[in-house]
C-alpha cells in the first residue's frame, strides 16, 4: 500500500496547512515553554540580589551555590524521592492501566473511580491526611513518607497517560504470542510492553515532574533533615527567593540538555518504515 | 492475558491490581476516610478538630460568597482546558509526526522547563508582562499600542499562566495516543483519495480520543485546586477555590470547613469525570 | 482463546482486608487530632545526643550563625524550612514533630500555646535573655516571655517611590488615593491588611466589633479597584523598585533592603497606628533535645552573634546588647531606628480568637469582589 503513491510519511498533514504551518505552531508553543525560562537564566548573573531588577552582570551566584551546602542536600533530596518515586509508581500505574483496561470484571468502576479521585484532591488536603494517618501509625517522618506521598499521588497520572495508550490498541498480538505458547511474563515483556512503552515512558516523565517540584504534600509529609528543593525555594518567600535558585535552575537546564543533544544516539529512534 | 470479556477475576488480573490496590488504599483512601470524619467534625478555635456528626460544614459553602468562587473556578478551568487543548494538540502532532527520530528528544524538551521551581518562573512572567517588560516593549516598538498595558496580575495573565503550567498534562498523553497511531492506516485513507484534513478529522482525531479525554482529565481536575498561580501571576484578586480550601486549612484553621469544600470538590468533579467520559464514549477509554 | 485461571477471591480480599484493618485503626487514633508525640521537656533519661533541629524561615540566619553554635558547643545543626505560620502550625497540630527550635510570629506564639504545641521555657538555662531590651520583652502574646524569646522585629509600613510623588505625609491615606491608581500594592496577609483598613479609620488592628469590621470591609473593598494587586511583601519590593509600583504595603526589613539600593525611595511608618511584629524562638512539645535547644536560643541572644544575624536580615535587632554593633550604613536608614513617639503609635497583632474565621472571611470576600 504504501508504495502505491509516492509521497508517503513526509507529506502527512492538514489539508490546506502546509507543513510550515505546524512548525511555526510548534515553535511557538516551545517558545511560550521557555520565555520565562530565558528570563530566569537572565537573571541568574544579576549583581544583586533581585530575579526581576537588572543591576549588572556578575557570577557570584554561580559561586554562591558551589559554596551553599544547603542547596545541595536540598536538590540531591529531591532527585532521589524523584527517581525512586517515579520509579514505583510507573510500574505500579501500568499494572492498574493494563488491568483496568479489560472490560467488565467486577470492581471495575470502583477501581476506575478510585483511580480519578487520587487526582482530584486538594494538595492540603492529601499533605494533612497523610500527617496524621502517618503519625497515628507511628511511622517516622522522613524521606520514605516523602517517596511514598509521591507515590500515591502521581500512581493515577501515569495509569491515566498509559490507558489512552492502551485504549483502541490491536491486542491480538498478544493473544497470538500467548497461542504460540508464550507464557504470560514472556508476552508482558517481548509484546505488550514494546507496544506501550511511549506510553509508559510519558507517564514517567509526567510523575517525575509532578514529584520534582511538588511543596505542598512534601512539606507536611517531611521529617527532619529531609528538605527538598521546593521546599527550600518556597521557604524564600519571605525574603525573596535568591538568584541562587536560578543559577542552579540553569545548571540543571543546561546539563539536561547537553545530556539530551549529546547523548542523541539513544535518543533518536531509528526511522520506522 | 489476552482481552478476554467476561467478569472473570484470573490470577494474572488480580496480580497486577494488587500494588496499586495497596498502595492507593491504604495511602489515599484511608486518608480519604479521615477527611470525610473531618468534615463532618467541628473545628476547634486554634486549629484541630472535635469528630462528630455536624453537617453544618457542608450548608457552610452554600453562601454565595463560595458559590461564586467555585463557579469561578470552574470556569477558568474548562477555559484552560480548552486552550490547552488548542495549543497541546497541533505541537503533540507535530511531534509524533514531524518529528521523525528527534521524537524522543522533543518530548522531553516539553518537559524540561517544568524541572524548574513554578516559583521563580512565575516571577520571570512578571518581569515579561511587566510594565517595562518585553511584552509591552515590544507591542510599543511594533506600533501597537503607545503606552503599556496591564498585561500581569490580571484574570487574563492567571489564565495564561494556568495554561502555561498545564499544557504538559495535555501534550504528554496526547502524544501516547496519537504514537501507537499507525501510519499506513493514513496513507491508505489517502490513497482511497481522501483530502488531508478529511484524513485526520476522520481517522488520525478519533484515534487520539483517548489521548484528548485523558489529557482534558489531566488539565481540568487539578486545575480547580490550583492555588499558586492565582497569587502569583494574579495579584490575589483572582480568588479560586484552592485559595479557599488552603485558606481554611491554614489561616482560618477551620479544618472542618475545609474538609467539606474538599468533599465536595471531590464529588463535583468526579461527577464532570464520569459525565464527560460517558459522554465521549465509554470504549474510548476502555472500560467505564 | 487464552486460559485463565480462576484463584479464591480471597487472595484479593485479604488485601483490602489489610486496608480495612488499618482504616479500623485510624478511626481509633483519629480521634487525637492534636498528638504532639510524647512529654514535654527534658525530662529524665540520658545526656541529649549533639544534634539540633531547627526549623525557621529560609535566609534567616546569618552565614556565621550557625557554625559558630556548633564550634562552640559541638552541636550538630540541621535546618529545615517553613514558609509560613500556619504552615507550621497546621504541621505540628497534625503531629509533625522532630523539631527543637521554631520561629513563629508573635500572635503565633499565642495560639501555639494555647493549643499546646509549645512548651515552657527554662529560662535558668538562658543567661543571654537578659540581653533582650525593655520594649521587646513582656509583649501581649507571651506577657511573661514563659514560651517565647524574641528573634528579630521590625515593622509594616509603606515604601514609596520619594522622587515621583514627593514625600508623603506619615498617614495610610495614600494608599487608597485615586491618583496612584493601579500603583499600589497591599500585603497579601489577612491581618495587616485589614488592619492597615482599622488602622486608617481609627479602631485597632485587634477589633473583634462587627460593626467596626464592616467598616474595614467597606474600605478595603473600595481601594481594590486602586490596587495592583495582594502581594507579599518581598513580591511589592522588586516592583516598586522598577517604577511598576510607587506605594507598596511591606514588612521593614524589604524596605531597608531596597532603601539601600535606591535612594530614590522613602519608607513611613504612618499614622495613627501601625504594626510591629516580633518572631521568636520557641521549643514545641515533643523536642528530642531541650537542651540543646535552650543552648541555641542562648546563643542567639548573644550581643556579637545578635549583632550579626540583623546586618545580615535588615530586620530590627531586640537585643540591646546588640545595638551598638548593628552596621551604620543600617541605621542610617530611614525608619530603621524610630524615634519614641513613633515607636508609641505601633501596636502589636494578637490573636482575635473566634474573630479570626470573620477576619477570613471578610478578607476572602474583598479579595474576591
Amino acid at each position: 500500500m504504501a508504495a502505491a503513491t509516492g509521497k508517503t510519511t513526509g507529506r502527512t498533514g492538514l489539508r490546506g496547512t502546509p507543513d510550515w504551518a505546524l512548525l511555526l505552531g510548534a515553535g511557538f508553543v516551545y517558545l511560550f515553554l521557555y520565555a520565562p525560562i530565558l528570563v530566569l537564566m537572565f537573571f541568574s548573573f544579576n549583581s544583586t540580589r533581585s530575579t526581576q531588577v537588572w543591576t549588572g552582570f556578575s557570577l557570584e551566584w554561580y559561586g554562591e551555590l558551589l559554596r551553599d551546602q544547603s542547596v545541595h542536600d536540598a536538590f540531591r533530596t529531591s532527585l532521589i524521592v524523584g527517581v525512586v518515586a517515579t520509579a514505583i509508581a510507573t510500574v505500579i500505574g501500568t499494572f492498574a492501566a493494563l488491568a483496568l483496561s479489560r472490560h467488565g470484571f467486577r470492581g471495575q468502576t470502583f477501581a476506575d473511580t478510585t483511580i480519578y479521585a487520587a487526582t482530584v484532591m486538594p494538595e492540603i488536603v492529601v499533605g494533612v491526611s497523610l500527617l496524621v494517618f502517618f503519625v497515628a501509625i507511628q511511622f517516622t517522618l522522613g524521606i520514605t513518607t516523602i517517596i511514598i506521598a509521591h507515590v500515591a499521588f502521581t500512581i493515577s497520572f501515569v495509569t491515566i497517560v498509559v490507558r489512552a495508550r492502551l485504549s483502541g490498541m490491536d491486542r491480538s498480538i498478544e493473544e497470538a504470542a500467548q497461542d504460540l505458547g508464550a507464557s504470560p511474563v514472556q508476552t508482558f515483556l517481548r509484546v505488550t510492553l514494546p507496544l506501550i512503552l511511549p506510553g509508559v515512558m510519558a507517564g514517567a516523565l509526567l510523575a517525575f515532574t509532578l514529584s520534582f517540584d511538588d511543596f505542598v504534600i512534601t512539606f507536611f509529609v517531611s521529617g527532619v533533615g529531609s528538605s527538598t528543593l521546593p521546599l527550600k525555594i518556597y521557604s524564600m518567600i519571605k525574603f525573596g527567593v535568591s538568584p541562587v535558585i536560578n543559577a542552579l535552575s540553569t545548571v540543571v537546564l543546561v546539563a539536561t540538555m547537553l545530556l539530551i543533544f549529546g547523548g542523541s544516539r539513544i535518543l533518536v529512534k531509528k526511522e520506522d518504515a | 492475558m489476552g482481552g478476554g470479556k467476561g467478569h472473570g477475576w484470573s490470577l494474572g488480573l488480580a496480580g497486577l491490581l494488587a500494588p496499586v490496590t495497596i498502595w492507593l488504599g491504604l495511602f489515599f483512601l484511608v486518608p480519604l476516610l479521615l477527611i470525610l470524619a473531618y468534615s463532618f467534625g467541628t473545628s476547634g478555635i486554634y486549629g484541630g478538630i472535635t469528630l462528630g456528626f455536624n453537617p453544618g460544614n457542608y450548608l457552610k459553602v452554600f453562601d454565595p460568597l463560595y458559590l461564586e468562587i467555585i463557579g469561578r473556578t470552574f470556569f477558568i478551568a474548562a477555559l484552560n482546558t480548552l486552550l490547552c487543548l488548542a495549543l497541546g494538540y497541533p505541537l503533540a502532532y507535530f511531534i509524533v509526526f514531524k518529528g521523525r527520530r528527534w521524537r524522543n528528544a522533543l518530548v522531553l524538551l516539553v518537559m524540561v522547563p517544568f524541572w524548574t521551581s513554578l516559583l521563580i518562573r512565575a516571577y520571570a512572567w512578571v518581569v515579561i508582562l511587566g510594565g517595562n517588560g518585553i511584552a509591552n516593549r515590544t507591542l510599543q516598538f511594533l506600533g501597537i499600542t503607545d503606552e503599556p498595558l496591564t498585561l500581569i496580575f490580571t484574570p487574563e495573565a492567571v489564565l495564561m499562566g494556568m495554561v502555561y503550567s498545564y499544557l504538559p498534562f495535555m501534550i504528554l498523553p496526547l502524544y501516547a495516543a496519537l504514537e501507537k497511531f499507525d501510519t499506513r492506516l493514513k496513507e491508505a485513507a489517502q490513497d482511497l483519495g481522501a483530502s488531508r484534513w478529511h484524513t485526520f478529522w476522520r481517522v488520525t482525531f478519533p484515534l487520539s480520543l483517548p489521548g484528548v479525554i485523558a489529557g482534558s482529565i489531566l488539565v481540568f481536575i487539578p486545575s480547580a485546586g490550583e492555588f499558586v498561580i492565582p497569587d502569583l501571576l494574579g495579584g490575589s484578586r483572582t480568588v479560586m477555590t484552592g485559595n479557599l480550601i488552603q485558606n481554611q486549612f491554614l489561616q482560618a484553621r477551620d479544618w472542618a470547613f475545609g474538609s467539606a469544600l474538599s468533599v465536595l470538590l471531590a464529588v463535583l468533579l468526579l461527577g464532570a469525570i464520569m459525565f464527560y467520559v460517558r459522554r465521549v464514549g465509554t470504549d474510548k477509554l476502555g472500560g467505564i | 482463546m487464552s486460559r485463565e485461571k480462576r484463584i479464591s477471591r480471597g487472595a484479593f480480599l485479604k488485601a483490602m482486608g489489610a486496608a480495612g484493618v488499618a482504616g479500623s485503626t485510624l478511626s481509633v487514633l483519629a480521634c487525637q487530632p492534636n498528638t504532639s508525640a510524647t512529654g514535654g521537656g527534658g525530662g529524665g533519661g540520658g545526656p541529649e545526643e549533639k544534634k539540633l533541629n531547627l526549623y525557621n524561615w529560609a535566609d534567616y540566619v546569618a552565614k556565621s550563625t550557625i557554625p559558630s553554635f556548633e564550634q562552640k558547643t559541638g552541636i550538630q545543626v540541621t535546618q529545615d524550612f517553613y514558609s509560613s505560620n500556619e504552615d507550621l502550625l497546621a504541621k505540628l497540630q497534625a503531629g509533625g514533630t522532630g523539631y527543637d527550635v521554631i520561629v513563629p510570629s508573635d500572635y503565633m506564639v499565642a495560639i501555639m500555646a494555647k493549643s499546646d504545641v509549645i512548651q515552657k521555657l527554662d529560662k535558668s538555662k538562658i543567661p543571654n535573655a537578659k540581653n533582650v531590651g525593655k520594649e521587646y520583652e513582656g509583649l501581649s502574646y507571651d506577657p511573661n516571655n514563659e514560651y517565647s524569646l524574641p528573634y528579630q522585629w521590625g515593622t509594616t509600613g509603606i515604601l514609596y517611590n520619594k522622587k515621583e510623588i514627593g514625600q508623603l505625609d506619615e498617614s495610610w491615606d495614600p494608599m487608597w488615593d485615586p491618583q496612584f491608581e493601579g500603583k499600589v500594592a497591599m500585603l497579601n496577609d489577612t491581618r495587616e491588611t485589614l488592619g492597615a483598613a482599622l488602622y486608617k479609620l481609627g479602631y485597632s488592628v485587634n477589633a473583634t466589633d462587627q460593626e467596626q469590621l464592616d467598616e474595614a470591609r467597606a474600605e478595603l473593598i473600595e481601594q481594590k479597584p486602586l490596587l495592583s494587586g495582594y502581594f507579599d511583601s518581598t513580591e511589592s519590593r522588586p516592583l516598586v523598585l522598577n517604577g511598576d509600583l510607587l506605594l507598596g504595603h511591606v514588612f521593614s526589613g524589604d524596605a531597608f533592603l531596597a532603601l539601600s539600593e535606591n535612594d530614590d525611595l522613602d519608607y513611613v511608618v504612618p499614622k495613627p497606628a501601625a504594626t510591629r511584629w516580633t518572631d521568636n524562638m520557641c521549643i514545641p512539645n515533643g523536642a528530642q533535645h531541650p537542651e540543646n535547644a535552650h543552648k541555641f536560643i542562648n546563643h542567639i541572644l548573644d550581643a556579637g552573634v545578635g549583632a550579626k544575624l540583623s546586618n545580615y536580615t535588615y530586620y530590627n535587632t531586640p537585643n540591646a546588647a546588640a545595638l551598638p554593633k548593628i552596621d551604620e550604613a543600617l541605621r542610617k536608614l530611614s525608619g530603621y531606628v524610630l524615634p519614641d513617639k513613633v515607636f508609641k503609635r505601633l501596636e502589636v497583632i494578637e490573636d482575635t480568637g473566634e474573630a479570626t474565621r470573620e477576619y477570613e472571611r471578610i478578607f476572602t470576600e474583598v479579595k474576591s469582589s
